[in-house]
């Protein structure tokens, strides 16, 4: 079904838009020199230490990597539940 | 006399090096700067038949440093431009004939009589990119607007940078406006945008480049050539010179008509 999307959602971009975005990806990971999967374990051994010290609102956190000219930055959003919304819960 | 050592290279093979080298040699020549062009890729060497002196080639670049001969005669003089001259690349060796020192030995020996030393490198980031990167105080990186080459630039503007010896420049080679208007090609923000250096030219595609190749006279030296006109742009440039971009449209905007007439003062 995604593929499928993609698909349909891809052959209305221009391939030179295709091109762009792909190579914004493949340039990010080039420069710090870790594939993508590597980054999904950074993400999730992140979350998994910062959610032993808080509660973290797991559906909205936000980690990417930006560039910023030639810079690249590890960007993290991660909202965390408040104390009391943790109580109501309860 | 201290002349710039500028090295021009692009990772990917086949982006239009040698092509640059051989149109900015002339180009800096036509406007009375003192050029020695060298041709670094030991074993596939090219920038003699790009720019028609393969015929006079008696010493090469691996003589120079094994001492067979003097640095003065591994330099051929191009007729048609006497500030321009070659060292062409050894044919029948391979890259560890040449160290960086070596490279760096002999471009300090040419900066003081040259004002421009531009070097082509070869292909890859191996030895032979190493041995073209030593002495440079300028790198100029030429890429296409295609995907690989993009992605090859930003490779070697990685290394650049990691020697301390960037920022590089970037030259878009190639640039087809048609393919770009109809939105099958990366156009020259895209690519600038991708690779964040500072570009220092946009050479259309043209097909004149071939021709004039063909016949080892570097399309600079055709004033009918768009290519030919966006290199002697670069060149100005690279002097210092402000020099607005080409319009890629196809129509040629007031300015770019008249250089192109004074290009080489009406001859």
């Amino acid at each position: 079904m995604f593929s499928f999307l993609e698909r349909v959602s891809s052959n209305k971009k221009s391939s030179k838009d295709l091109a762009k975005e792909r190579l914004k990806l493949v340039l990010i990971h080039d420069r710090i020199d870790m594939p993508r999967e590597k980054l999904e374990d950074l993400k999730n051994e992140l979350l998994s230490v910062i959610s032993r010290y808080v509660d973290i609102e797991t559906s909205m956190v936000k980690i990417d990597i930006a560039r910023d000219e030639r810079q690249q930055r590890l960007i993290a959003d991660i909202p965390l539940k408040t104390a009391t919304s943790n109580k109501i819960r309860k | 006399m201290t002349g710039i050592v500028a090295t021009i290279s692009s990772g990917k093979g086949g982006v239009g090096k040698s092509t640059t080298t051989a149109n900015l040699g002339i180009a800096l020549a036509s406007l009375g700067k003192k050029v020695v062009c060298i041709d670094s890729d030991i074993g596939l060497r090219n920038l003699d038949v790009v720019l028609g002196l393969e015929n006079r080639i008696v010493y090469d670049l691996v003589d120079v440093i094994e001492g067979r001969c003097r640095l003065q005669q591994a330099m051929i003089r191009d007729k048609r431009q006497p500030e321009l001259s070659l060292i062409p690349a050894a044919q029948t060796r391979d890259k560890s004939a040449v160290s960086p020192a070596d490279m760096i030995r002999i471009c300090d020996q040419l900066k003081e009589e040259m004002d421009w030393i531009l070097i082509d490198s070869p292909a890859g980031i191996e030895r032979g990119f190493r041995n073209a990167l030593a002495p440079a105080d300028l790198i100029l990186v030429v890429t296409n607007p295609e995907v690989s080459a993009v992605r090859d630039a930003d490779r070697v503007i990685g290394l650049v940078e990691s020697e301390q010896k960037g920022p590089a420049k970037l030259i878009i080679n190639r640039l087809n406006s048609a393919l770009v208007k109809r939105g099958d090609m990366l156009n020259a923000e895209d690519v600038q945008d991708l690779l964040a250096i500072e570009l220092i030219g946009i050479v259309p595609e043209d097909e004149l480049v071939l021709i004039s190749t063909n016949r080892g006279q570097p399309v600079v030296l055709d004033q009918k050539s768009d290519a030919g006109l966006a290199f002697m742009n670069i060149a100005r440039r690279l002097n210092g010179e402000e020099v607005p971009f080409m319009r890629l449209d196809g129509k040629k905007d007031l300015f770019s008509s008249i250089t192109n007439l004074l290009r080489f003062g009406g001859k």
